[in-house]
């Protein structure tokens, strides 16, 4: 079967509001009290049982949040939020999960439906596979905790550490400190401050020097109850040498009322290593009429600190009522390479303002930035980038190319890049574009025997080569489908 | 008493100096009112920062820090100074208008024998008994940008030019902004140019100073409106002396099947910022507006162009060059909306900078805001320094180094002034360009 | 029953009226040629027959085997056998030739009810048509038409038609960009195509491509009519004499 048409049968089998994430997992959750103070802090960080020095760390960032307004630069509208309005705090009931039997089958069933195995038994023995594909430890996180990582066993005897962030704040006590909060330090925007004061759980990544990472790591995040704020965490570091490849996916069910995913992510490589940093966004858009969905306000930033480093970031944007996010890299160290692919789709009313930022610091550091953005239905879709090379920054390199394809005359479709050059060695190259999809090229394909609706997803999965090419195998075909699914509808 | 910053210590003095002024200021009723609106929202906003978006890369409160007072009217000494300025800038063939420390200087203008359907007037006239459309259309620019509000609150005269329907003038117009160089002033202008339907006309725009003037500030702005079928050719050079500072602000309205033709270089001043709005408000028609920065020593130089396709059919092409030496600091912020339903659009900007020291910068900020599908628009950015391969070659071929360096600058603002359909406007430009790189060495 | 009835059609164009009545008739089995000046109307025809938007037709009728076709969206008239190779064919950045071959096949097979074909078959099928035409694999790995030369999309478009095995080909200008030996190649895949349940209809401006593909009809178009139809020789007479004489029966 071709790619489009499982495509469009697929988009057949989905409800009106095409979303086919949005169930919900009835359990029992634990809480905290709604609304946000310092007792809210003391809480989250005394469920953790974290040490002091992290009480007052969060602490800090709460008080620095205080005096903090939000953000109002981004290309976005939403009714102001009612921080008190909501919970900061929801872990399922059952306590201690000492292993998977010990998880809620309720959650394992939610995960078994979104198609992200968590029993490693079944993931090698349930289906035949291909010689050599790989595969992939999980992390799950289910609204505030992390409810199942897997492959902990086979990571650990590569030396890599990958567990709870929660987790490691009580067992790495040495390694979070030194890291945390310095790539987003807690003062650096309203969301990341907010973050820092409660966020609850997230991934912790450490890869030793020389270490390439035997499988592919991923973490799975899940927001399910009412009202409820996600604020997860995610720290990874490559040490010397080292090298990972990390892939992120997100959804929520079906809710009329908007939710609140705030999270920061933060990597860290040093001399020579590389990470390479990978999401499917689908959170919940909202439905038709533009009710419900997740306001996601995230910030994600890299650190290419040592020498000769690299950080890729690949993104495919596809849910959230709300996007604001910018992967960003530091080059800070000589010879490091940034790069940002991105595929951001909006839909219905969907209201997207993501890009990033190159941040040149070191010498002949190198950047590349790929940005795809489609809007459809009554949609807003806003590319925003910086690219910046300080005076020090000698034989700074950027190439970016920012595409815009507009799929009918009620969206819209903005570039606003900054590039900011404050050496002559640097070379930048700049280049952006904004067109609908060629009616010839629609013509061409309906003669030839596709429907109207199977030429968009023809060529919009065209358009969007380039970083498809970029995802790992797996989240390839997944993200493939995902884009015709976002775009049902979308052409009259 | 300088006008300084709003919302400080200084605040009640910054309005006395508005009071003090305004004896000197013309019109009264309706007009009084309209510059006291105006200064009320400079006064809340103040001099514009790095925090307002449109601003970003110039932050007048750290370049400009204060505006200075009101310039006094010319006397005959500097009158005399100016004359001499006048025949170092001097164009062939055109019809010159002088504005001498923001007053207009009949002696030194040219407004016998007009051609059929050509009015001219100051805006002092205007303001004092013209009517109250022309009135009302002179006050057409948006003071949420608080430089345009301060020149609205304190324009003291300019050129209210009108060509009728169908007349096509042969003689390009030509107005001198010219600061003689007295003691530190800040002078406020503002011009009309109103073309009728099928009209066409030329017009070109100097700011000079006389020999070894000092600091002072030009707060200009000029409002355009092209009627349907008409053409207009527009050539800005600022030439101003080197702690000068111009700030200069311009909206233009097109109607239907019109054709606007505009480049504007900037050599002079020691920070600069030209910022235009151009609406399309009839079908069809086309704009190219194309522009070169040539700075060196500290000079800081901001071009803002801001297209506004809110019809269809209507197409733009935009060509930016800079090239920045020693400390200079390059500003370019293009951005083109197309609005929902101005479909066909065709929009392409493409903006260059060539940096030629180390310490050189160069900003670029093309954005594009686009709410119709069935467009074609881009946006191109470079920035880098002059090709060592292409340098090589032409020193193998012999040149030196700095004339192999003319010449590939030469070549890479080519392409911008090549754009000005006028030639002894663009043999103009040419030779200001010229000058840059002589002085260059 | 003709495979292909066009009857008295009239199509404007923005405003402009290009066909004024334009009839024509082909039967299965038949090759016919149309010629004709510039501009005198052939690829808007063509356009028409496939379903092209932005073409009004303001007259007349269009019947393939009988039915309605102005009816039918064009992909339901590519699913019943109506292929056009265009005059100057698209190109579609980042979807590879290959995959697009398979995605329109399948769509046209799953419409006529068919089993869609196996990726394996598929591709022994591809490579046997690729092979007989002298097209590199390679190229269809590249995406539709992105950097080909003029004379591989014309190459590209006689490929799909091949493979898709329509009952009516019109070939537009199918010559234009063709070296004389791919010219000859293309011919045979042409003639390769010819059968008593299959119509084929050549636009040219050339006679020579009329001696590799020889038609049973001559179709004269000048302003947006058939002005003369005949046999083969009618394309002689055309090469002999231009098409001068023809305007003032237009
Ligand atoms: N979209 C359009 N808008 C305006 N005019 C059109 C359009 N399409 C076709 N025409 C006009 O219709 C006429 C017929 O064009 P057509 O392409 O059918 O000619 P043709 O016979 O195929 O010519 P050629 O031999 O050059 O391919 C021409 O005058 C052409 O300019
Ligand atoms: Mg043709």
């Amino acid at each position: 079967m071709s790619a489009v048409q499982e495509t469009v049968d697929r988009v057949r089998r989905i409800d009106v509001d095409q979303y086919r994430y949005g169930f919900e997992t009835l359990i029992e959750s634990d809480k905290a009290p709604k609304g946000l103070s310092e007792d809210t802090v003391r809480f989250i960080s005394a469920k953790k049982n974290e040490p002091a020095w992290m009480l007052e760390w969060r602490l800090e960032a709460y008080r620095r949040w205080l005096t903090m307004t939000e953000p109002k630069w981004a290309r976005v509208h939403y009714p102001k939020i009612d921080y008190q309005d909501l919970y900061y705090y929801s872990a399922p009931k059952k306590k201690e999960i000492g292993s998977l039997d010990e998880v809620d089958p309720e959650i394992l069933k939610t995960y078994e439906k979104l198609g992200i195995p968590l029993r490693e038994v079944e993931m090698l023995e349930g289906v035949v596979r291909p010689e050599g594909e790989r595969r992939i430890a999980v992390d799950a996180v289910f609204d505030s905790v992390s409810v199942a990582t897997t492959f902990q066993k086979e990571l650990k005897q590569a030396g890599v550490i990958f567990m709870p962030i929660s987790e490691a704040i009580r067992e790495h006590p040495e390694l979070v400190k030194k890291y945390l909060g310095t790539v987003v330090p807690t003062s650096d925007n309203y969301f990341a401050t907010l973050n820092s004061a409660v966020f609850s759980d997230g991934s912790f990544v450490y890869v030793p020097p020389g270490v390439r990472c035997p499988m592919e790591l991923s973490t799975y995040f899940r927001i399910n109850e009412r009202n409820t704020g996600q604020f997860e965490r995610t720290l990874i570091i490559a040490d010397k040498g080292a090298y990972v490849s990390y892939l992120e996916g997100c959804t929520a069910p079906q809710r009329d009322e908007n939710q609140l995913h705030a999270a920061v992510v933060e990597l860290v490589t040093l001399d020579d290593a590389e990470i390479k940093y990978s999401t499917v966004q689908n959170w919940y858009p909202g439905n038709s009429e533009g009710k419900g969905g997740i306001y996601n306000f995230v910030t994600k930033r890299g650190d290419c600190r040592g020498d000769n480093s690299k950080i890729s970031w690949t993104q495919v944007e596809t849910g959230s009522a709300i996007t604001w996010k910018y992967p960003s890299c530091i080059l800070r160290g000589d010879n490091s390479r940034g790069e940002f692919y991105s595929i951001a789709i909006s839909n219905g009313h969907q209201q997207v303002d993501s890009g990033t930022k190159m941040i040149h610091l070191g010498k002949n550091t190198t950047s590349r930035i790929i940005s795809k953005g489609i809007a459809a239905g009554v949609s807003q879709n806003t590319y925003r980038g910086l690219v910046t090379a300080h005076r020090k920054a000698t034989g700074a390199r950027n190439f970016t190319a920012c595409d815009s394809l507009l799929i009918g005359d009620k969206c819209g479709a903005h570039t606003v890049p900054y590039i900011e050059a404050k050496n002559s060695s640097a070379l930048f190259e700049h280049e952006a574009t904004t067109s609908k999809i060629s009616e010839d090229v629609l013509f061409y394909c309906v003669q030839r025997g596709l429907s109207q609706e199977e030429a968009v997803g023809l060529v919009v999965n065209g358009f969007v080569k380039d970083v498809l090419q970029q995802l790992p195998m797996e989240f390839a075909v997944e993200a493939q489908k995902l884009i015709s699914i976002s775009l049902e509808g979308s052409v009259g | 008493m300088n006008v300084v910053l709003a919302k400080t210590d200084t605040g009640r003095a910054l309005s006395d100096s508005f009071a003090l002024a305004r004896a000197r200021l013309p019109g009264a009723g309706k007009v009084a009112d309209l510059r006291r609106q105006a200064f009320d929202a400079y006064e809340r906003a103040g001099l514009p920062h790095r925090r307002i978006e449109d601003w970003k890369y110039t932050d007048l409160r750290v370049l400009m820090r204060e505006v200075l007072p009101l310039a006094a009217a010319p006397d005959r000494a500097a009158l005399t100074r100016a004359d001499a300025a006048l025949k170092l800038h001097a164009i062939k063939s055109v019809r010159r208008l002088v504005l001498v420390d923001g007053v207009f200087a009949p002696k030194l203008s040219d407004t016998a024998d007009l051609e059929n359907g050509l009015g001219i007037r100051t805006l002092r006239e205007v303001l004092e008994g013209g009517d109250a459309a022309l009135q009302a259309q002179l006050f057409t620019p948006d003071n949420s940008d608080s430089m345009v509000a301060l020149n609205s609150a304190m324009v003291t005269d300019g050129l209210v030019i009108e060509v009728a329907d169908g007349a096509v003038l042969t003689q390009p117009l030509h107005i001198v902004h010219i600061a003689s160089g007295g003691t530190p002033a800040a002078m406020f202008t503002r011009s009309l140019l109103r073309l009728g339907k099928a009209a066409g006309a030329t017009l070109v725009e100097s700011y000079i100073a006389t020999e070894g003037a000092k600091a002072y500030q030009v707060h200009d702005s000029l409002v355009i409106s092209i009627g349907d079928d008409a053409r207009l050719h527009h050539v800005r050079l600022i030439e101003d002396g080197r702690e000068a500072f111009n700030i200069s602000s311009a909206v233009v309205t097109l109607g239907a099947h019109a054709h606007f033709n505009t480049f504007g270089m900037t050599s002079g001043a020691s920070v600069s910022r030209y910022q235009a709005v151009v609406v399309f408000a009839g079908k069809g028609s086309r704009v190219e507006t194309n522009g070169v920065n040539l700075l060196n020593g500290r000079q800081h130089a901001d071009t803002t162009l801001f297209l506004d396709h809110a019809v269809p059919n209507c197409a733009s092409r935009e060509i930016f060059r800079a090239v920045v030496d020693d400390r200079g600091h390059s500003v370019f912020q293009g951005r083109i909306i197309v609005r929902p339903g101005a479909q066909k659009t065709d929009a392409k900007m493409m903006t260059r900078a060539l940096l030629l020291s180390d310490e050189a910068e160069a900003d670029n900020k093309p954005e594009l805001e686009i709410f119709a599908d069935d467009v074609t628009c881009g946006h191109g950015a470079t920035t880098g320094a002059l090709d060592e391969s292409l340098l090589f070659y032409l020193r193998a071929r012999g040149l030196s180094e700095t004339e192999a360096q003319a010449l590939l600058i030469q070549a890479f603002v080519g392409e911008a002034i090549e754009s000005i359909v006028n030639d002894d406007l663009r043999e103009l430009a040419i030779a200001a360009a010229q000058r840059w790189l002589a002085a260059r060495g | 029953m003709p495979l292909l009835e066009v009857r008295n059609l009239q199509v404007r164009v923005e405003e402009r009226e290009i066909l004024h009545g334009l009839s024509l008739v082909v039967n299965k089995g038949e090759v016919h040629a149309i010629m004709g000046p510039n501009g005198s109307g052939k690829s808007t025809l063509s356009h028409v027959i496939a379903g092209k938007p932005g073409y009004e037709v303001t007259g007349g009728e269009i019947l393939f085997e009988g039915e309605d076709l102005l009816a039918m969206s064009p992909e339901e008239r590519s699913a019943k056998g109506v292929f056009l190779a265009f005059q100057y064919p698209v190109e579609i950045p980042g979807v590879t030739t290959m995959t697009f071959l398979r995605t329109a096949l399948n769509a046209q097979r799953k419409a006529r009810g068919q089993t869609e074909f196996l990726v394996p078959d598929f591709l022994r099928k591809v490579r046997k048509v690729a092979d007989s035409l002298n097209i590199p694999m390679d190229m269809l790995k590249r995406g539709v038409n992105v950097g080909f030369s003029g004379g591989e999309k014309k190459r590209n478009e006689i490929l799909q038609m091949a493979l898709f095995e329509p009952s009516l080909c019109i070939l537009d200008e199918m010559d234009s960009g063709l070296d004389i030996d791919a010219l000859r190649v293309a011919a045979d895949g042409v003639n390769a195509l010819r059968s008593p349940d299959r119509a084929v209809v050549v636009i040219t401006h050339y006679q020579r491509l009329l001696n590799y593909i020889v038609p049973d009809f001559v179709h004269v178009m000048s302003k947006g009519r058939v002005v003369k139809s005949g046999g083969k020789e009618l394309a002689l007479e055309l090469e002999a004499s231009g098409y001068a004489r023809f305007d003032d029966a237009a």
